[in-house]
């Protein structure tokens, strides 16, 4: 069984969330940091802007990357010009609207566990002398790590099983762009239900595992003071 | 040894209904700010220390200036070299209490920085506990430590936020106590908030009052409190009873002034003040100043005797307050050992007692 599943499909999802989710804990905490502690009076409209591709049906979100990163658009060109070849149907593509697609479900998490911090403690902290970048480092992220946990590990999970984006902004290479979900929907094309089975079912184990321990990380009660 | 004083004046429009706006001064040692909740305290230390902003005004601490709206200078809340201890003490529960109080020293090496907690947590005997984290140390060391952890950056003022008001008062006058020990050697000005009226008079040497945002008096605590010059000061520091009166009569020579209790009220003695003869006055007198009696007195210092009736009796633990009608409504507190013994029911003929200086003259509302 373990011989027969699309290897190849499977080690690119997994290499495409895990570079996603690098690189959206990585621009997700100043995001999340920002949405959290910003006077702006405009922020819910940054806010509505970083929620949109929960609502967005992938296929629109998929459209717009497509045409942002394509030949004739201004960044698709500059790559071409960067590396030779297009951005569309490649990883590079893949990982830009992977970024977006999930950037939601790594940044609510890591905002909603900046926002439980007690403000006392984040000016306490300043009364002490402390930076805002030390006040994040020694008080915040320590005090919001199930939070970011959550956020990086729902990206993750988020990023492995989308299908629509992947489908408008890669396509279906091979080893390139073709994703766990893809294979999927091809096995499904060519009547292989014994195939889509398999790798449906290790998805399904693999999401529910997931959901799991982050509902169990939450769990777990706050320090009292 | 720095002695510098804390300068301030503060504007700050907080919501439409309310505006601080105040200035003093805070020398050094412990001053107690006092006043209701809701009369601006919490505003003011935020201010201070540089966690809110005002709208105007300066503040500046010795020759230091921190916040100058004129002048553009905000310094920001890290520079200030304030202490600030909240009220909800904001320990960071995730880190031992070593490392607690060492949290502002990060720019001092490490050896220096333990001896210097080492140092502040014998001072406030709390050296036992600097492994462990804040959740599992006692309310009382909870407190050192917030304290600890403001003094060990040798700030030029420090400013307390209620820290001690869930504390019971042996534990609370002991942590005061080794508070003053510290400062007997630096000499800063310690601005201690609070509501408690009997902490005003345990802790502090100075005294401001607070109302409604603005300052409405300073001095040592039992001439400002005693002798409160303001009615809502006076409501606020346990005066029961205000009543309009009318100057008929002054007596300088004696120091009295006799005076008609508005409208239809009895004559009463009260102390000198600079009203004239004709004009309203407004006095306030404490309900446990008050005796009663069930007979009329005879051969009493006190000049004021009035006859009255009583209106209603209600009984507070130990203490009954009687309602009792002598021309205007006083009300009187005696201990329950006593009404029982004069046996007071409602409806009975009393007689006030009152000395002519627990007559305090105050401004209007």
């Amino acid at each position: 069984m373990i011989a027969s599943l699309d290897w190849p499909a499977l080690w690119l999802s997994v290499k495409l969330s895990a570079v996603v989710t690098a690189i959206l804990i990585t621009i997700g905490l100043p995001i999340s940091y920002w949405l959290t502690f910003s006077r702006w009076r405009w922020k819910f409209l940054a806010e509505a802007v970083v929620a949109l591709p929960i609502v967005l049906p992938p296929t629109v979100l998929g459209f717009y990357v497509l045409i942002a990163i394509g030949s004739r658009s201004p960044l698709g060109q500059l790559w071409t010009s960067w590396t030779g070849h297009t951005l569309a149907f490649t990883f590079e593509g893949l990982v830009i609207a992977s970024i977006l697609y999930s950037l939601p479900f790594a940044v609510q998490p890591m905002a909603a566990g900046f926002a439980q911090v007690d403000r006392s403690l984040i000016e306490a902290a300043s009364t002490l002398g402390a930076s805002k970048r030390r006040t994040f480092a020694t008080v915040i992220l320590p005090l919001s790590l199930d939070g970011v946990l959550a956020g990086a590990v729902l990206a993750f999970a988020h990023t492995l099983g989308e299908f629509g984006v992947v489908l408008m902004v890669g396509g279906n290479l091979p080893g390139v762009t073709r994703t766990v979900s893809i294979a999927i929907y091809d096995n499904v094309q060519s009547l292989n239900y014994e195939a889509a089975n398999r790798t449906a079912l290790l998805l399904l184990v693999f999401s529910f595992a997931v959901l799991t321990f982050v509902y169990g990380v939450r769990r777990q009660p706050p320090t009292a003071v | 040894m720095s002695g510098h004083v804390l300068t301030a004046s503060i504007h700050k429009r907080v919501s439409s209904a309310f505006t601080l706006d105040l200035q003093g001064l805070v020398p050094p040692g412990v001053t107690i700010l006092f006043g209701a909740s809701g009369s601006g305290k919490t505003t003011l230390l935020r201010c201070l220390a540089g966690l809110d902003r005002p709208d105007g005004g300066r503040i500046s601490v010795g020759d230091r200036v921190l916040f100058d709206a004129a002048g553009g200078v905000d310094v920001p809340a890290r520079e200030r070299r304030i202490g600030f201890v909240f009220q909800q003490l904001a320990l960071f529960p995730h880190l031992s209490i070593s490392d607690n109080i060492g949290y502002g020293l990060d720019r001092i090496a490490s050896e220096a920085r333990l001896d210097a907690v080492r140092s502040i947590a014998r001072s406030f005997r709390i050296d036992h506990t600097l492994d462990r984290k804040p959740a599992s140390i006692s309310g009382g060391e909870r407190q050192r430590t917030a304290l600890a952890r403001a003094l060990v950056m040798d700030p030029d003022l420090l400013l307390l936020d209620e820290p001690l008001s869930a504390l019971d008062h042996a534990t609370q006058s002991r942590i005061m106590a080794d508070l003053r020990t510290w400062n007997a050697a630096h000499a800063i000005p310690i601005l201690y908030v609070t509501h408690a009226h009997r902490e005003v008079f345990a802790l502090g040497e100075r005294v401001i009052v607070m109302h409604e945002g603005k300052v409405i008096a300073e001095g040592v605590p039992h001439e400002v409190l005693d002798a409160p010059a303001h009615e809502s000061m006076a409501a606020i520091t346990g005066f029961e009873n205000f009543f309009d009166a009318t100057v008929i009569a002054r007596r300088p020579d004696a120091g009295t002034m006799q005076c008609r209790l508005e409208p239809g009220g009895g004559p009463l003695e009260v102390p000198m003040s600079r009203a004239a003869e004709g004009s309203p006055i407004r006095i306030a007198i404490r309900a446990g100043d008050i005796l009663l009696a069930n007979q009329e007195p005879r051969g009493l210092s006190a000049r004021n005797v009035l006859r009255g009736r009583i209106v209603s009796l209600e009984r507070e633990g130990p203490m009954v307050t009687a309602c009792v009608d002598a021309g205007a409504t006083f009300a009187v507190h005696v201990t329950r050992g006593a009404s029982e013994s004069l046996g007071l029911s409602v409806g009975d003929e009393v007689w006030l007692v009152i000395k002519t200086h627990s007559c305090r003259l105050v401004a209007s509302p």
